[in-house]
């Protein structure tokens, strides 16, 4: 069963990986970050039940992940409201000042 | 192949893949933002699943709460709040999307070929300790051996919690 597991994580790994380099509204960006992070979980989850030495602390690991990821998104959408008010949009790529 | 068993679990495995490969899909492929974060919903709640199939049912509670609770609704709310005018076409780039399509494949590729690679025999899921209570042993594991990152964890929380007041305030 792990590979399966693992098959899975990789899957949504790579589509959070695409949405996040073709999607131009922000909001989804972060989405599929949050979208990433959580095939990540999967991964700690699945190897904290079928890895070599069986432990909690894979477990433990996805909490803190998750934690970390509330906070990231709370921050991210913060900014975004911010810039929005500043610039009026939240295409990514109309924040290009710095290329020009 | 993948040397599969069709036992119970593995059809919840099927049904929680497809629902979670389903949305994820359709996050990509919706032209409406808020279809975008409704699909995500359903992919949160497809990991859900696959949390309790793995005998982490603490963490399932934990991920329907914040994800498919919290995020869900702060990104709904991240969008109500900067969507005014969406209605402009999409100037597509299709070089940049091809190239971001194959670079995801080619990644999915090569993840795929090293798990078929690896050497998993034998790993048929000795269950973590302590399997009669997930939660207990979570807690005692947090407050045993992990004490300083849970300590660390609740002062970046509140760093983020004040930071984002800070941020998205009117007049800052």
């Amino acid at each position: 069963m792990l590979a399966s597991y693992l098959t899975m994580a990789a899957i949504l790994f790579c589509i959070g990986l695409y949405g996040a380099l073709v999607k131009r509204n922000a909001v989804i960006v972060l989405l599929s970050i949050e979208l990433m992070l959580n095939a990540v979980n999967l991964n700690l989850v699945a190897f904290s039940k079928y890895g070599v030495v069986p432990s909690i602390n894979g477990q433990i690991f996805a909490l803190f992940t998750i934690t970390v990821a509330a906070a990231e998104a709370a921050v991210g959408v913060a900014v975004l409201i911010a810039l929005f008010r500043a610039r009026g949009t939240i295409k990514t790529d109309e924040f290009d000042e710095l290329r020009r | 192949m993948f040397d599969i068993e069709f036992n119970g679990e593995f059809a919840a495995f099927f049904v929680f893949a497809v629902l979670m490969i389903a949305g994820a899909v359709l996050m990509v492929s919706f032209t409406k933002v808020v279809h975008m974060v409704l699909s995500m919903a359903a992919v949160f709640l497809g990991a859900a699943g696959m949390f309790v199939l793995l005998e982490a049912e603490f963490l399932a509670f934990v991920q329907v709460l914040i994800y498919a609770g919290a995020v869900s609704i702060l990104m709904i709310f991240g969008i109500m709040m900067t969507n005014h005018s969406d209605s402009r076409a999409e100037t597509i780039k299709p070089l940049k999307e091809t190239l971001a399509a194959v670079g995801a494949i080619a990644l999915f590729g090569l993840l795929f070929y090293a798990i078929r690679d690896a050497d998993f025999e034998g790993l048929d899921g000795g269950t973590p300790a302590q399997t009669t209570d997930n939660t207990l042993a979570i807690g005692q594991a947090l407050f045993h051996n992990h004490v300083l990152p849970f300590e660390l964890v609740s002062v970046l929380l509140t760093v983020a919690f004040i930071g984002a007041i800070a941020l998205a305030k009117k007049e800052a």
